[in-house]
């Protein structure tokens, strides 16, 4: 099962290598992983989508949990998250094509943000289902290119 | 007061306590060796850097204490990686100190630069780089901290030489505290009832032992807490010393070449109380098949050891003592009422009866010294006493299996990385802590020639290490598993071309022996122990003796192959 683990480091030279070598030296998966620097001075929050049975995500946190730059690890996936990625799809776009693919743009209230004679660029932010009816419904036209940012999550506040 | 950063350095491993530093110099640590004479510890130079980080460890594994390891860059922070490894498997606290280019070159593919630092990420207990000398003294704080808090482990610091050259005023920092570090030490209270209760209803229950015992200092809780509720004790590897094994309750190690008795405990227990140890697959066989009955207590410091390799019923994050401690404490006000002696005594004496079945044993006769006969020998003679140090292979089972350790802190082996070229400087290490034990190193003919260099620092600062070759002219282990396993094509394993041995320890100035015939084995190992030297013992054995009983890689721990 896919899981979402937002994890909470000291903003240090090799942190990233420390976490990622943590998932390749095991044999652990990383479907994405994003890091930025968060409000508090010199703490930056990683988000790490990953996929595994119960026992092997229950390592994975454990392992992070042990790793003396990792301050805190939240398995989002026991909680109602917030869960968004944002990606950029350069997609085939002649005269006749178009117009069709701006309505698509517009039903999923994506953004153009590059155009030429024949490519439009779309960016589109949004959770996972609707990242992938965006991408089923522009294969057709082509997609030349796409950029990933991987997940980026955080708890909800109201919990039922 | 003001001071260099070598200067700094010293300072904090004196106000750490360190009595030795196991090193090797270079250029980029020629500061920190030119303050080296004035401040009150022993330096002990090393020939080869992986000697003196396996000394640390040694030293480590034999005083509870935090080794120390002081090395240069590049190469000579490479030829630590091993022991570095080897302690972090076996979580013994070390501190390695390298030399490194000076800031300004890092990056550069300097002279003599390596990234030590991304080398030993997976290999330590946490790493750091001292980029600022203003950092250095809390980031040596911090080190000695880490490695021997919690689970211990090696953790290494990196120091450029331009910051130990740089002048700063040295502030000791009191405190050290990192806010995403804090070992759980204590378990909770509710997991001790639970525990409790299982134990007193448990029919068949077992403790399984393991290195966690020796490193929290659990002898007496454990002793007590099998004698009290009669309870049989096994252990891992590196568990051995942890209860005393010359006790009726003592069943020997389990695991790949445990005891009859041990093994088959594990099968048939109902409970298994887990007290320090990983289930590392040489101990569990076929990990689906191990204790099939049984419900599992777990108890370790280390969360991640815990649901790693097996389902535990009953998960307990602590210190081991700590929990020996309030098990103990709960255990008490029953102990009266509940009379575990006879509770137990079908189970003991089924165990037992094990034991007596099917003893550790060997076919005695025949024209050749045999390898167990020698560990009895050195059991014998040294009244258990001896701290025995190995090297990886036969060697290392035998001693296991033949010398009865009594008291923790005296197998010094390489369990987790099964590191060759171990055990003798390990021996250096603890000689120099108790120069006046003997101190024995368990060898076979090819892991004495990876560190055999260190034959010059034990004779340079007179330590009487003893090493005592188990010499069969094989790589034995690997040629017992071409022997079962591969259709006896026993490729690369012969080790016939060797050196003399007694000359090479003439050499370097200290004592060789041959041993050939049976009847000079104890009164030649009497005189070799009591030379104020160190000295080699080349004791020639039976060239295809095999370790029994073996479980098979994989089966299940029932399959044994016996004698
Ligand atoms: C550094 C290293 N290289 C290789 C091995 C693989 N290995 C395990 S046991 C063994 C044989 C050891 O032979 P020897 O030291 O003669 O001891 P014996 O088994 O004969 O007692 C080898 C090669 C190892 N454990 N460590």
């Amino acid at each position: 099962m896919r899981h979402i683990l937002s994890v909470i480091v000291e903003n240090e030279p090799g942190v990233l290598s420390r976490v990622a070598g943590l998932f390749s030296g095991r044999g652990f998966n990383i479907e994405s992983l994003n890091v930025a620097p968060t409000l508090e001075d010199g703490v930056s929050l990683m988000t790490i989508a990953t996929v595994g049975d119960e026992q092997i995500i229950e390592q994975i946190v454990k392992q992070l949990r042990k790793l003396i730059t990792v301050i805190k690890v939240v398995d989002l996936t026991e909680h109602k998250a917030v869960d968004r990625e944002m990606v950029l799809i350069k997609v085939n776009a002649e005269d006749t094509k178009r117009a069709e693919i701006l309505r698509i743009v517009d039903i999923f209230r994506c953004k153009v943000v590059d155009v030429s004679v024949d490519e439009l660029t779309i960016e589109v932010t949004g959770d996972r289902g609707k990242i992938e009816a965006l991408i089923n419904l522009l294969v057709r036209f082509g997609i030349k290119e796409t950029a990933r940012t991987g997940s980026v999550a955080m708890k909800r506040a109201m919990q039922g | 007061m003001e001071l260099t950063g070598a200067q700094i350095l010293l300072e904090c491993l004196k106000k750490e306590g360190v009595d030795v530093v196991f090193g090797f110099p270079g250029g980029a640590v020629l500061d920190i060796y030119h303050e080296l004479p004035n401040f009150p510890f022993k330096h002990v130079l090393a020939r080869h850097e992986q000697g003196a980080i396996h000394a640390a460890d040694g030293y480590a594994r034999a005083t509870g204490d935090v080794g120390v390891c002081l090395v240069t860059s590049g190469p000579g922070a490479t030829n630590t990686v091993t022991g570095i490894a080897t302690a972090y498997m076996d979580s013994i606290p070390v501190v390695i100190l390298t030399g490194q280019v000076p800031t300004a070159l890092i990056g550069n593919d300097a002279f003599q630069e390596v990234d030590i630092v991304g080398i030993t990420r997976p290999c330590t207990k946490h790493n750091y780089l001292v980029k600022d000398i203003n950092n250095l003294a809390y980031t040596i704080r911090q080190a000695f901290y880490l490695a021997r808090s919690g689970r211990p482990g090696p953790v290494l610091v990196d120091l450029p030489k331009d910051i130990m050259q740089q002048i700063t005023e040295f502030k000791w920092p009191e405190d050290v505290s990192l806010r995403s570090y804090n070992p759980n030490l204590n378990p909770h209270y509710g997991q001790i009832k639970k525990v409790s209760k299982l134990i007193r209803k448990a029919e068949r229950p077992l403790i399984y032992a393991g290195g966690g015992v020796i490193s929290s200092g659990a002898q007496e809780d454990l002793i007590w807490l099998a004698k009290n509720l009669d309870i049989p004790v096994t252990a891992t590897l590196m568990g051995l010393g942890g209860f005393p094994g010359d006790d009726p309750l003592w069943l020997g190690m389990l695991g790949m070449h445990g005891t009859y008795a041990a093994n088959m405990a594990v099968n048939t227990a109902d409970l298994v109380l887990a007290i320090g140890a990983r289930f590392d697959d040489r101990v569990t066989g076929k990990v689906s098949e191990f204790a099939p009955n049984a419900t599992f207590v777990h108890v370790d410091v280390d969360p991640t050891s815990i649901q790693k390799n097996v389902h535990v019923h009953v998960p307990i994050v602590a210190d081991c003592k700590s929990f020996l401690m309030a098990l103990r404490e709960s255990l008490e006000p029953v102990i009266g009422a509940t009379d575990f002696e006879v509770a137990h005594a079908g189970w003991v004496k089924q165990v037992q009866d094990w034991s007596t079945a099917h003893p550790l044993h060997y076919n005695k006769g025949g024209e050749y010294i045999k390898p167990q006969h020698v560990v009895e020998k050195i059991y014998e003679i040294s009244k258990g006493e001896a701290i025995i140090a190995t090297e990886v292979g036969q060697n290392q089972m035998w001693a296991a299996q033949f010398y009865k350790f009594k008291k923790p802190k005296s197998f010094l082996s390489s369990g987790g990385l099964g590191t060759m070229g171990y055990g003798f400087p390990a021996a250096i290490g603890a000689q120099i802590a108790y120069p006046d034990r003997l101190v024995v190193n368990i060898a076979g003919d090819g892991s004495i020639q990876m560190n055999i260099q260190e034959m010059m620092t034990a004779v340079a600062n007179n330590l009487p290490v003893k090493i005592v070759i188990l010499n069969n002219r094989y790589l034995g282990m690997v040629r017992q598993w071409q022997e079962l396993f591969y259709d006896r094509n026993y490729s690369e394993t012969c080790m016939d071309a060797q050196p003399d041995f007694v000359k090479l320890a003439e050499a370097y100035g200290a004592a060789g022996f041959r041993i050939t015939e049976e009847k000079d084995l104890e009164s030649t190992l009497k005189e070799a122990f009591a030379t104020p030297k160190p000295a080699i013992i080349d004791v020639i054995v039976d060239p295809e003796e095999n370790v029994y009983p073996m479980v098979p890689a994989g089966c299940s721990l029932t399959e044994m192959l016996l004698v």
